[in-house]
């Protein structure tokens, strides 16, 4: 009896342990409007680390965007002040970074400020990128 | 009583020399605010073709410029590790 509350509080806990961990891991992902947007090419990134329309967004995208740009920029600062670097150079160089982790498909601004369509192989980056 | 219309009268006799030299006057004005209207025409036109011309892309990139390689560099890493620990914007 005993032996048996015990595994079941162990399953309990373990059940509530997994739901928790589960619903955090969706919290650290992409909004799905976001994962759409940018798999369909209808927003990119741009050169100075952050996101662009590709298209006239509609006003949910707009919205989406608006409001991730805001929290990188919020973290830009941040980490900027704590590598006594300006936010335009953290941003840039986080820029550089999020351009060459697009995925085949997505949209990225090319130095040129043209949007490009990730293929195969690297992006067109800014010559001083690492 | 006298002296108004006299005095009226030498104002009229002084007043024709002066309205002579008047006449030069406003010719001359006349020639300054016509070059005055060629210069604001000629600005406003300039002005319409800046304000048109101005929003363009390259400004952005221009801005950038300014950033060196080398701090690009040195905040490679820490850079990357943001963008990992927040998946959520990235």
């Amino acid at each position: 009896m005993s032996l048996r509350w015990y595994l079941g509080r162990l399953a309990a806990a373990l059940l509530i342990g997994g739901v928790t961990a589960g619903s955090l891991a969706v919290a650290q992902q992409r909004d799905p409007a976001y994962a759409a947007a940018r798999s369909a090419g209808q927003i990119g990134e741009k050169m100075d680390g952050y996101l662009g329309f590709v298209v006239p967004p509609s006003a949910d995208v707009k919205r989406l965007v608006e409001d991730l740009n805001i929290k990188r920029k919020a973290v830009y600062a941040q980490q900027a002040q704590a590598q006594h670097a300006t936010v335009e150079e953290y941003a840039l160089t986080a820029g550089c970074l999020a351009i060459s982790r697009t995925v085949s498909g997505e949209k990225y601004q090319a130095p040129d400020g043209s949007w490009a369509t990730r293929g195969a192989g690297p992006p067109q980056r800014d010559a001083r990128c690492p | 009583m006298n002296h108004p219309e006299l005095t009226d009268r030498l104002r009229l006799a002084t007043s024709l020399p002066m309205q002579e030299r008047n006449r030069v006057g406003p010719g001359r004005s006349r020639k300054v605010a016509q070059a005055a209207l060629v210069l604001m025409s000629g600005s406003m036109a300039l002005g319409g073709c800046i304000s048109v011309n101005a929003p363009d892309k390259p400004i952005v990139i221009e801005l950038n410029i300014n950033i060196k390689q080398e701090v690009i560099y040195r905040l490679a890493e820490d850079a990357g590790n943001t963008i990992d620990k927040n998946p959520e914007i990235f």
